[in-house]
């Protein structure tokens, strides 16, 4: 990470990112106890649909409204004119955080985390979770595009050449998944922009959160595409241990132990909430006087 | 803490319980500027206190309250990414100037998402501030409609109430005898004031033009009394707001002069030779006056429906006399003449010498923020900049907060940064020297003032 946000932003405010249709889906608890909204932000092919499947229910039993959204040109999201960069995805992200009634917790996966990181340095996030993160850049860019290249050739040489990264099912989840579903969910993946692709490889380090949010990483040690060595190492930047789910594929939220990580997450959030400094809330009938 | 009983007072000073609020900040008004010290010091770890005189938030852009100065038709200056707060965006779905009742509802989801509502006193007025021992701060506090006094002391104070709500009012002679209408623009609300009227309109600011405008609409006759020749800029060139035009030329960073010159060169073949209308050519370049961004009154010049006019002269009982000899017969006056920054709650001697008994001048700044002799003091949003404000007040709460963190957990970096606030000379903050009037001292160009902004914060924040 660079050390400093930068405040001078003249390119963000003379060209800014067209808007875009967006795919936002929700699940509400029942009652409302106050717990802050949790976004889920799926990586490159996937759509909201990635969470809707298990995690987006789930968070709400819990207690938490839950919002999964589709970044431009994926899942039902619409596409905008020009060309759709790691910019217009991590805009993406912060207008739909923003629109959330409350301050809301960001929850990337795959190269969404990457997305995710970006989007916390221009939204102040309640907390920032890193899911199996793909950040992307040469080492460790080089080091997943090794790894795919070696399992899966045919579907990575193309996306040098501007085609979509085709993922396989081994790549993405674990055995214990019976094969007609990962195939179902393979078949539902979308592509994300070239642009998008090439900036992952070539990006710059993200700016640092602004606010300072608690940040997790979690992820599988088994993960064929982002290695242990690259779960610590994104831990570490934020200045912490990865949470690792053994003998789980890439995607946490659809293989068939789903409950474990996100009741991990979850359990995490209510514990690591930045103390509120204590001041005793007063009465909202009290507010007006005089 | 206990709240209704004066048992809760530790502290006496002129022979008044003083309610001890421990290492809390005060921050006075709930407009844009204070929103945003609140939302940045809670960020930071502080307890906050924000009082509000009037009884709901957003200030000056709360068309409901007695001193906005919003008119039915306001429309923003600059365009959103100039306009918003650079972490909780204007939505996609909004135009690219949005209406001043968006602008509040923008206010108000913000105070809703950050939770900020259960700081904020309403209907609280602040009538006074003393400087208490250790830096701290009494502040005396009544009910906007009466009741009793309360004094509270606080470990820092920030002040953000705003400077376009005391109405700068010129004198003319001869203005008593006059029997026509005389109002300030801070009156006027709705274009059915205008309607069926001769209208003069004094003052070619932003509001100047736009009321002109609408009485070009509205009224029966529109005279325009500007004082010297401005660049009249169209809020939209070469397809897209002018100001996102204008930072594309800063994001290349070209300098001053080849800016000017483009700028001069688009004008002159887009917007054309102004004073074929009868208008005063500019005296000054362009990006050395506030800038005027008004599409329409350039229109309306060329449709005859604004005639412009010199400067007012003196008032007679049924005319007004120009500079020129000439004289006009409007029904009613409107003077766009803008605004004054008041401070009746503090003290002179704390903002500085230039300040009056009323509480109106200028205060003694360091990056028109930090106060050069009480560290714990800070005005938020006094600024007259070039784009829009709340990019710049959100940077400089950050700062503010960094600041008082600082100066709790490194005293000795404090110490050297607090040599810099209280000795050094202030610089401008603009990009040429700005010609304007009585606000010039607050008028700064939003690149250079960010850039020198974002010094502090590093340096802040390294330590």
């Amino acid at each position: 990470m660079s050390r400093t946000v930068s405040i001078l932003r003249p390119m963000e405010w003379a060209y800014p990112v067209p808007p875009a249709r967006r795919e936002v889906m929700a699940a509400t608890p029942e009652t409302d106890e106050g717990r802050p909204p949790v976004l889920f932000v799926p990586g490159f092919g996937h759509g909201a649909w990635a969470f809707a499947e298990h995690w987006l229910e789930h968070t709400a039993s819990r207690g938490f409204p839950a919002y999964a959204m589709s970044l431009r040109g994926h899942g039902r999201s619409g596409s905008a004119a020009g060309r759709a960069g790691l910019r217009a995805y991590t805009h993406d992200v912060v207008q739909v955080a923003a629109s959330l009634p409350r301050q809301a917790v960001v929850v990337g996966h795959g190269a969404a985390a990457l997305v995710v990181a970006r989007a916390l340095a221009r939204y102040p996030a309640r907390a920032g979770v890193l899911v199996s993160p793909v950040l992307g850049g040469w080492r460790s860019g080089l080091g997943a595009l090794g790894a795919a290249l070696a399992r899966n050739p045919f579907g990575t040489l193309p996306a040098f050449f501007g085609a979509g990264l085709r993922l396989r099912r081994g790549q993405l989840f674990s055995r214990e998944l019976p094969a007609s579903k990962a195939d179902v969910y393979t078949h539902r993946l979308g592509r994300a922009s070239a642009l998008a692709q090439w900036q992952l490889l070539l990006r710059r380090d993200p700016q640092p959160p602004v606010g300072g949010p608690p940040v997790l990483v979690a992820g599988s040690p088994d993960d064929r595409i982002v290695s242990r060595a690259a779960l610590e190492r994104a831990a570490r930047a934020y200045g912490g241990a990865p949470l690792l789910f053994p003998g789980m594929g890439h995607d946490l939220m659809l293989d068939t132990r789903w409950r474990e990580p996100i009741d991990a997450i979850l359990d995490w959030l209510v514990t690591a909430q930045p103390e509120v400094p204590a001041q005793a809330r007063r009465d909202t009938a009290a507010r007006v006087r005089g | 803490m206990d709240y209704d009983t004066a048992a809760a007072a530790t502290i006496w000073a002129n022979g008044r319980p003083v309610y001890d609020r421990g290492e809390n900040v005060c921050v006075i008004g709930a407009g844009a500027s204070g929103l945003v010290a609140v939302k940045n010091l809670r960020e930071h770890g502080f307890g906050v206190d924000c009082f509000e005189r009037e009884t709901g938030v957003g200030g000056a852009w709360n068309w409901r309250h007695d001193r906005s100065p919003v008119y039915g038709s306001t429309h923003l200056i600059s365009s959103k990414p100039f306009t918003q707060f650079p972490d909780f965006p204007m939505p996609d779905a909004w135009p690219d100037y949005p209406h001043h009742s968006q602008v509040l509802a923008y206010l108000e989801r913000y105070a809703d998402h950050f939770d900020l509502r259960q700081h904020i006193w309403l209907g609280t007025e602040v009538v006074h501030v003393e400087p208490a021992p250790d830096g701290h701060w009494d502040v005396t506090t009544r009910g906007a409609r009466g009741g009793a006094e309360r004094t509270q002391r606080y470990a820092a104070l920030v002040v953000a109430n705003g400077h376009n709500w005391a109405p700068k009012q010129p004198t003319y002679e001869g203005l008593g005898e006059f029997r026509g209408t005389v109002i300030h623009s801070s009156a006027y609300k709705d274009a059915a004031q205008l309607r069926g009227k001769r209208v003069l309109v004094v003052g070619a600011g932003n509001s100047g033009c736009d009321i002109a405008v609408e009485a070009a609409q509205q009224a029966v006759r529109c005279w325009h009394s500007v004082r010297r020749g401005y660049w009249y800029a169209p809020k939209y060139a070469f397809g897209r707001p002018v100001d996102q035009v204008n930072d594309s030329m800063l994001a290349l960073r070209l300098p001053l002069r080849v800016r000017q010159w483009i700028s001069h060169r688009t004008l002159k073949l887009t917007v054309g030779d102004v004073t074929r209308f009868g208008l005063p050519k500019p005296d000054h370049k362009i990006y050395e006056s506030h800038p005027i961004a008004n599409s329409q009154l350039v229109y309306y010049l060329g449709h005859g429906a604004i005639t412009p006019v010199p400067d007012v002269a003196r008032f007679h009982r049924n005319s007004v006399e120009l500079t020129d000899g000439a004289s006009v017969e409007p029904d009613l006056v409107i003077l766009a003449t803008g605004y004054l920054p008041r401070f009746e709650f503090l003290p002179p001697d704390v903002l500085g010498a230039d300040v009056d008994e009323q509480g109106t001048g200028r205060p003694k700044l360091y990056q028109h923020l930090f106060s050069r002799r009480y560290p714990t003091f800070a005005i938020a949003g006094l600024l007259q900049p070039d784009s829009g404000l709340f990019t710049l007040v959100h940077w400089q709460t950050v700062a503010f907060a960094r600041w008082l963190r600082l100066r709790d957990r490194a005293p000795a970096a404090a110490h050297a940064f607090w040599g810099k606030v209280s000795a050094g000379s202030d610089r401008g903050w603009t990009d040429a020297k700005v010609t304007d009037s009585t606000r010039h001292w607050y008028e700064i160009s939003h690149t250079k003032y960010l850039r020198g902004l974002q010094k502090t914060l590093d340096e802040l924040e390294q330590a």
